[in-house]
């Protein structure tokens, strides 16, 4: 009798664990197939091309060129990744190669505290401090007026939070390099920095790769903290100093509008479709980056 | 005996509370090759890693003593530890090909030290590798990833690597542990080979290794020299009693 | 002579940069933390934390906080008690139950990377679309719904990575004994990752509570604390974002106030994380 109750208790929970299972890779299917159905009204009208690479923004005519949002985009993600980079590589090559242990375990809660603090929070920050040091000191600084809220500001911002983000992963993809590599470049007689270039650097390059893969696919869709501070006004920059309006921000802006204007909860799915469909991409490009580079090295 | 080439005096060393290396003299003699040999976690290795400062690394690191490579004494602050490292070639257990090419390999310390014209890297490349017998084996895919190679090649490469610095000394680590049998005597015969021209310290805890190929050998157990000299005085007679109950095998 | 010059030169140079950066690092987290201290004590009063807001509160008047502070525990509770249900399993499931079945475990790593990776705005947008389809309103249940899928590969990584190391002996001689999948799986792997378990639940909870894009569709917002699961709901973060766009002074210091109030969540949670982990280090079968 016992034998039979366990037994069935193996069953019914060998059960959930199977449907958990098909639930899980259902999940993003489930994703892309809802995002498709809603969008798909707005692909049919106006054309991917159209929707893409027009700059016309006028919802309530029914015209949705979303060039602008994607323009904003990837000026916000590419300045932030490019701040972010040497930051982030010099951080890490410390932590793993100078700095003593002690200084890893400060370190640590450090990282993982900035990792943690919530984006609407470096968001605050950012319109507190970024705002007018973009503002009142980098603007003049390069020549141009600005409010401070801008691209710039934008960029900033996402450059601070993305430190932790691949930070945490660089550290990870240096532990990997064997020590006895870089002892044979030392016995060489070269110095720490020359054995960390040519040797550390090298061999931890496929992963340097996707780590920043990785982080340029959070930046192109981290939302509240850039939409904070980047201005919101529709329309192509012409530089770093004025406002942008990216994709992610566009579609937290308009949810309240979204079903009274005809098209227009057809237009912002479709932003979130590019969203995720960039997103993926990355993700899964940072993955063949290290299995090819990995089998040619 | 002629001129030692590195002795060290009443070197003491400790990792953190550890004393790994307990008031160590030794002469190591010119152009021979000289066996450290004793069981494992005798401090073999960390008395190799401070001859090149590779110590440095390590934290809560105390030294005392001196190391006088050519009368000078490397443990010093103000020394520049690239021109000693540069002095003597490591070999260590496992082959830690760098991840490049065969030929930059090998190149690899004569670029960092000056040399970049390739028309000068290319018969210095071939005349090391051939030094370190390898170079039959790969002149024809010099640009192969030296992590294709066999493991006993990788570590002829490793040598080849550190003979292209142009080192007074060959310093290696139990340098045929990884590899066959066979891997393992062409390393063997090589290093008779080179000590007409360069001096070598072997680490080894393998005895027949150091019977087949030592000229003088210094017996270290728990951090201490127990004994040193020539390789047939040390077979023949030896004086102490650790050493009488380590060549009967009494530790292994 | 010249190329050892610079040579040091050189690596002075990339040592100063390196120190500077890890260094700024740590005046980083000082510099955001203090700033939202100086910013949000002012305005952080007792009438903030047990009071909703009142009538003319969005024009500087009483009331408080506490709608949106109650609505983000139901929130991020709610969700990580959903999230759990799936979550335990499926770690369970890499570990215990298809262990042998690599191209299976893999399969579900890879999956899980990719929704990692899915921002929350886009979660947000998939809750809404599911949320019309289904004909539910903005609600409580909605934003849980919705934040338990966004949380779940978090949770789940954090299980896994703990999960990994219970070591084979432990699972062999517990099947051994003649267990079930089932009885090794929750008898044995999850009390040993007991800790493991409640840092990912830890985590997860610190991301669902802060986050806001995947909540801006789904919960709606009300000065009331919500009753039923029906009820629309504020969180927190909705509430710094909502009044820090106010023109009113009164309003935009207490958005301040929420951030505090939320760093502080936060901060708890991650020493509450470390403690624990350090505890499970210690106790836990090597």
């Amino acid at each position: 009798m016992y034998l039979k109750a366990r037994k069935i208790k193996d069953r019914i929970s060998g059960g959930w664990v199977q449907l958990v299972l098909v639930f899980v890779f259902v999940l993003p299917l489930g994703i892309l197939a809802s995002l498709l159905y809603k969008s798909w009204l707005i692909m049919q009208t106006t054309g991917i091309g159209d929707l893409l690479f027009s700059s016309v923004w006028r919802p309530l005519a029914g015209e949705f060129g979303f060039f602008p949002f994607i323009i904003s985009s990837i000026w916000v993600t590419i300045l932030g990744l490019l701040i972010t980079a040497p930051i982030c590589l010099f951080t890490a090559i410390y932590l793993t190669y100078y700095g003593s242990n002690r200084l890893s375990v400060f370190m640590r809660p450090v990282i993982d505290i900035l990792a943690g603090i919530p984006s609407v929070i470096y968001g605050v920050w950012g319109v507190l401090i970024i705002i007018p040091f973009t503002g009142r000191f980098l603007a003049p600084l390069f020549g141009y007026e600005s409010t401070g809220f801008s691209i710039m500001a934008g960029g900033l911002v996402l450059a601070i939070m993305l430190i932790p983000f691949i930070l945490n992963i660089l550290i990870e993809i240096f532990r990997t390099v064997p020590v006895e590599q870089y002892e044979a470049s030392l016995s060489l007689g070269a110095t720490q920095w020359e054995s960390i270039k040519h040797v550390v650097v090298r061999r931890s390059f496929p992963g340097i790769v996707s780590a920043f893969a990785l982080g340029l696919s959070r930046a192109f869709g981290e939302t509240i903290a850039v939409l904070m501070v980047v201005g919101n006004v529709v329309g192509v920059p012409e530089n770093l100093f004025q406002p942008g309006y990216p994709l992610p921000a566009l579609i937290a802006n308009n949810y309240g509008e979204m079903l009274s204007i005809p098209m227009f909860d057809s237009a912002l799915m479709f932003a979130a479709l590019i969203l995720l469909v960039v997103v993926v991409f990355f993700n899964l490009l940072s993955r063949f980056v290290i299995i090819y580079l990995e089998k040619r090295q | 005996m002629n001129q030692p080439i590195i002795s060290i005096k009443n070197l003491n060393l400790y990792f953190g509370k550890q004393h790994v290396l307990k008031n160590v003299n030794i002469e190591i003699p010119q152009n021979k090759v000289t066996v450290i040999l004793g069981p494992s976690g005798c401090g073999k290795t960390s008395l190799l890693k401070t001859m090149n400062r590779l110590v440095d690394l390590h934290e809560n690191v105390k030294i005392s003593g001196q190391v006088f490579l050519d009368n000078e004494d490397i443990l010093k602050d103000n020394v520049d530890i690239t021109r000693i490292r540069k002095k003597m070639g490591l070999l260590s257990q496992k082959p830690s090909p760098l991840p490049m090419t065969i030929f930059n390999n090998v190149a690899y310390g004569m670029r960092i030290n000056g040399i970049k014209r390739k028309r000068k890297l290319r018969p210095l490349v071939q005349k090391h590798l051939i030094e370190a017998n390898l170079w039959d084996e790969v002149k024809d895919r010099m640009n192969d990833p030296a992590s294709r190679l066999s493991i006993g090649q990788q570590q002829r490469l490793c040598l080849a690597r550190g003979l292209a610095v142009n080192p007074e000394i060959i310093l290696a680590d139990e340098p045929t542990s990884a590899l066959d049998p066979l891997s393992s005597t062409i390393i063997e015969k090589q290093f008779v080979e080179l000590k007409r021209d360069y001096t070598i310290v072997l680490v080894t805890h393998v005895l027949r290794q150091a019977r087949r190929i030592a000229d003088y050998i210094v017996f270290m157990y728990l951090g201490e020299v127990i004994e040193q000299g020539p390789a047939n005085e040390f077979f023949e007679n030896p004086r102490e009693e650790k050493t009488k109950a380590y060549l009967k095998g009494a530790f292994n | 002579m010249m190329r050892r010059i610079f040579k040091i030169i050189e690596e002075r140079f990339f040592y100063g940069l390196m120190l500077a950066s890890t260094a700024f690092l740590v005046a980083l987290l000082l510099f955001i933390v203090l700033i939202i201290l100086y910013k949000g004590l002012p305005s952080l009063s007792w009438e903030m934390v047990s009071q909703t807001p009142k009538g003319g509160y969005y024009f500087g008047r009483e009331g408080g906080l506490l709608n949106a502070i109650i609505g983000s525990l139901y929130l991020a509770t709610g969700a990580v008690v959903i999230g759990l249900f799936i979550s335990l399993p499926l770690s369970l499931a890499m570990n215990v139950y298809f262990r042998n079945n690599k191209k299976l475990v893999n399969a579900i790593r890879f999956v899980l990377d990719l929704l990692w990776g899915i921002p929350s705005i886009v979660y947000g947008a998939f809750g809404f679309t599911i949320m019309i389809y289904l004909g539910i309103k903005t609600s409580l249940l909605a934003g849980i719904i919705t934040v338990s899928i966004f949380i779940l590969p978090i949770m789940v990584r954090a299980m896994d990575e703990i999960m990994k190391q219970v070591p084979l002996t432990l699972l062999e001689s517990a099947f051994s004994l003649g267990s079930t999948n089932t009885e090794v799986a929750f008898k044995v792997v999850a009390r040993q990752c007991f800790p493991g378990i409640v840092t990912g639940v830890l985590l997860a909870f610190g991301r669902g509570i802060g986050d806001v894009a995947a909540v801006l569709f789904t919960t709606g917002y009300t000065d009331n604390i919500p009753t039923s699961l029906m009820d629309q709901t504020a969180t927190l973060p909705l509430a710094v974002f909502f009044q820090l766009g106010s023109p009113i002074p009164e309003v935009q210091s207490r958005a301040y106030a929420a951030a505090l109030i939320l760093t502080v969540i936060i901060l708890l949670i991650s020493v509450v994380t470390r403690f624990l982990s350090r505890r499970y280090y210690k106790t836990s079968i090597k």
